[in-house]
């Protein structure tokens, strides 16, 4: 018995343009209104942050070196047979003759040198020395090249070189994950390396391991920490709080010295320690240049970041939730656990999340205090960064470091919930 | 702020330009050895030059990572920079660093000898202009009570644990510990190379490393090793002989020299390849200066590193402050060079990966 709806004709606005339209104007305007407003952080965000990580993923897998290098050898090599056991034929060689005359001209030949050596030992050598000789030969008349470039360095009739170079050929690689992961690109495809130098599957498990080991000691020795400093009457938890936050204000430096004085085998501690007679003069306890060194001094280091969302959460727990627990009979331990414990878990979340993307990233100070044992996959980064100049392989450790905290970062999400998260 | 004090400060800046191209930006180590380069060099260059101000960047560290990653930049603020042997070799491999015409761009020896005759083995690379050679080798502490009297004689004292209980502060990079370690396993000087390249060869350094890598402390910087041995924290030590120098003469700590079979290694100037023409000259004009026969035994008088020209060791004197004759202090010095190595550029910069890979996976294990 519904009275019958009018068939709705088309609104119009004051000024007679559809009403949704008009909307939809007037929306924009706001949208566009907002985006400004966000526009100097967007492109801070992306300047700063998501370019270089972009650029990082692309140069852990770039190789365009080689065929930019040697454009006709890398041409010339396709109808070689990798397998055959003998260097390529005569054709490969003047086009390497080629190819390398005008890379010695612009000086590019020992860079590939260089990328190549990473791959094969002896490589720079090869590229450096042929280079020198290649750029007196004339290409019309000098020919046949194999003989020469064999005379030049024997190298050049070892297959393995042939392999290297086409192997490494295409513009995009695998290798230098391969690589990270302590395998390499045979002949035959993907081969593990050799015992001897496998070394990096070590480090990452190591730097996760102990990046555990350290959240959880932060934990333990936070929450008592954050829970004194909620509770404690305001003139005693401001002082602690002092406490607190100036280890956090002073240099990094300065602590993990501080933390190599106090801990070496002539330091502070073992000095007490022999003193009171608990340690033998020569049996001195080895606290530093190892695990322990390093777990200790990065536990210190983080403690702050634990402490302050643990704090700004337990101060947001209503003391009379507790009261009202033990007027219902609870023991001190039962309340605690069961109604103060559980408010106080996103604080924990938000304080491990910190500590535990921080600490897996860390460098100075496991460089510093960590000797051999106590080293993390960072240290090899930075090394590959700074001293080797293999910038591929350390994009590559890096991709897989950022791979490894977005999975971990995924699996908090479905087994806690980012939303059970509080930084304050 | 008004607009009129905007425009008189963009008036400055550009104002303040043509004296900003006589800026030179001059990289080096920080501490000593830059007192004694801004000392040797410097301060008398300023003197004659004085439209010219010199900027120190204390990135000698990583110099390489950071000139390449200004070379993509496609912007190089450095003018001279100074790096040791092996990397000048790599940078002049990158095309980083401007190639040297030595006898042209560089000044004769006062003795009347040619640039690159003077310099002779020190010139390492086309890119390289030599400075100093240093050495590294190791220092002792002289007050082991457990050593009974006995004092390390030579480098194989380093691996002997049962006269020379303590611990070891070792370098912690493959290069010269493989060597030292085969030359203590038997090898002889002239085979160490062909050794090391053989099948095996790494790993037999490694395994003779290994009885002594329970007692060794790591260091990755110079400045460790001295302080781990004023620390007593280590009994026995490598490290750069101008470091060592600093702990006995200048700080007085027991400490003394063992010099048997140090490595030489050198140390110079590059010029970063591409500058604008106007900067090339000038940095050129500069290292001639800082690299002639006097300026170059100037600085040992503030550092015990040995000149690279031969023409400059007879000039050698005093130390500035110290006033004890330098010489004897020398890597350099014959009664230290009885017995030593030179750093095989050649052959590290082919197996530097190599041997760093089986090397760093010898020392997690």
């Amino acid at each position: 018995m519904s009275a019958p709806i009018e068939e709705p004709g088309e609104v119009l606005a004051a000024d007679g343009t559809p009403l949704k339209r008009s909307l939809a104007r007037a929306l924009r305007v706001q949208k566009l209104r907002a985006l400004m407003l966000i526009a100097p952080l967007l492109i801070f965000i992306l300047v700063t942050f998501i370019l270089p990580v972009a650029d990082m993923l692309y140069r852990s897998v770039e190789n365009q070196i080689v065929s930019e290098t040697l454009p006709k050898t890398v041409v010339a090599l396709e109808s070689w047979d990798a397998d055959s056991g003998e260097a390529p034929d005569e054709a490969v060689f003047a086009a390497l003759a080629a190819d390398l005359q005008i890379a010695a001209e612009q000086k590019i030949h020992t860079k590939l040198g260089t990328r190549l050596n990473y791959e094969n030992p002896g490589m720079a050598s090869l590229f450096r020395k042929s280079g020198r000789q290649v750029k007196k030969w004339d290409l019309e008349t000098d020919g046949p090249f194999k003989e020469q470039f064999v005379d030049v360095d024997e190298d050049w009739a070892d297959p393995e070189v042939w392999q290297t170079i086409k192997t490494y050929a295409p513009k995009i690689t695998a290798g230098y994950y391969l690589n990270s992961v302590d395998m390499k690109l045979g002949a035959d495809g993907v081969e593990v390396r050799p015992e001897s130098e496998r070394i990096y599957l070590t480090l990452f498990g190591r730097t996760l391991f102990m990046s555990f080991v350290i959240t959880a000691s932060c934990i333990v020795l936070g929450y008592p920490v954050a829970w004194l400093l909620a509770n404690l009457p305001m003139k005693t938890s401001n002082l602690l709080m002092i406490l607190v936050l100036l280890p956090f204000w002073t240099s990094l430096l300065v602590r993990t010295s501080a933390w190599k004085i106090l801990l070496q085998q002539q330091g502070v501690i073992n000095d007490i320690l022999v003193w009171i007679g608990l340690v033998a003069d020569d049996n001195r306890l080895v606290m530093i240049n190892n695990q322990l060194g390093t777990i200790i001094a990065m536990t210190h280091i983080l403690l702050p970041f634990m402490i302050l969302p643990m704090y700004s959460v337990m101060q947001s727990i209503q003391p009379t939730y507790l009261r009202a627990a033990k007027s219902l009979g609870a023991t001190n331990w039962t309340a605690f656990w069961r109604v103060y414990f559980p408010q106080s878990v996103p604080g924990i979340g938000a304080g491990s999340i910190l500590v535990f993307i921080l600490a897996i990233g860390y460098y100075i100070t496991p460089a510093l205090v960590g000797g051999t044992s106590g080293t993390f996959i960072s240290n090899r980064i930075a090394f590959h960064i700074s001293i080797s100049l293999n910038w591929g392989l350390a994009a590559a450790l890096g991709g897989i470091l950022l791979a490894v905290v977005l999975i971990f970062y995924y699996a908090y999400d479905k087994i806690v919930g980012i939303d059970n998260v509080k930084l304050g | 702020m008004t607009h009129k004090t905007l425009a008189a400060l963009l008036a400055a800046t550009a104002l303040s330009t043509p004296a900003i191209a006589a800026d030179m930006t001059v990289v080096s180590w920080g501490g000593a050895y830059q007192t004694s380069q801004q000392k040797a060099y410097a301060d008398p260059y300023m003197e004659m030059h004085p439209d010219v101000s010199i900027i120190w960047d204390e990135s000698s560290n990583d110099a390489t990572a950071k000139l390449r990653a200004m070379d993509e930049a496609g912007n190089v603020t450095w003018d001279v920079v100074d790096v040791e042997g092996p990397d000048a070799v790599r940078l002049c491999d990158e095309g980083l660093a401007m190639e040297i015409d030595v006898d042209a761009q560089l000044a004769p020896g006062d003795d009347g000898s040619t640039a690159t005759a003077d310099f002779g083995d020190s010139l390492i690379s086309e890119c390289f202009i030599p400075q100093i050679v240093f050495s590294t080798t190791f220092g002792y502490r002289t007050d082991v009570e457990a050593w009974g009297g006995n004092t390390p004689s030579d480098l194989c004292a380093v691996f002997d644990l049962d006269t020379f209980p303590g611990k070891r502060a070792l370098q912690k990079s493959p290069k010269k510990n493989l060597e030292w370690a085969l030359l203590c396993d038997g090898v002889e000087k002239d085979d160490l190379y062909d050794v090391l390249e053989s099948d095996g060869g790494i790993e037999r350094a490694l395994a003779k490393l290994d009885t002594i890598k329970d007692e060794t402390v790591w260091w990755s910087a110079g400045a460790e090793t001295p302080q781990l041995l004023a620390d007593g924290e280590v009994v026995i030590g490598s490290t750069y002989n101008g470091r060592l120098f600093s702990v006995i003469e200048e700080q007085h700590q027991p400490v003394a020299m063992l010099w048997d079979y140090q490595v030489f290694d050198f140390d110079g100037w590059i010029i970063p390849a591409n500058l604008p023409a106007e900067r090339e000259a000038a940095a050129l004009e500069f290292v001639k200066f800082a690299t002639d026969t006097q300026r170059l035994a100037d600085q040992a008088a503030y550092i015990s590193y040995g000149p690279a020209r031969a023409s400059s060791q007879p000039l050698v004197g005093k130390h500035a402050e110290l006033g004890i004759e330098m010489a004897p202090h020398m890597p350099t010095n014959p009664e230290n060079a009885k017995r030593y190595l030179v750093n095989n550029l050649d052959w590290w910069a082919d197996n530097q990966d190599d041997a760093e890979a089986k090397f760093q996976a010898w020392l997690v294990k």
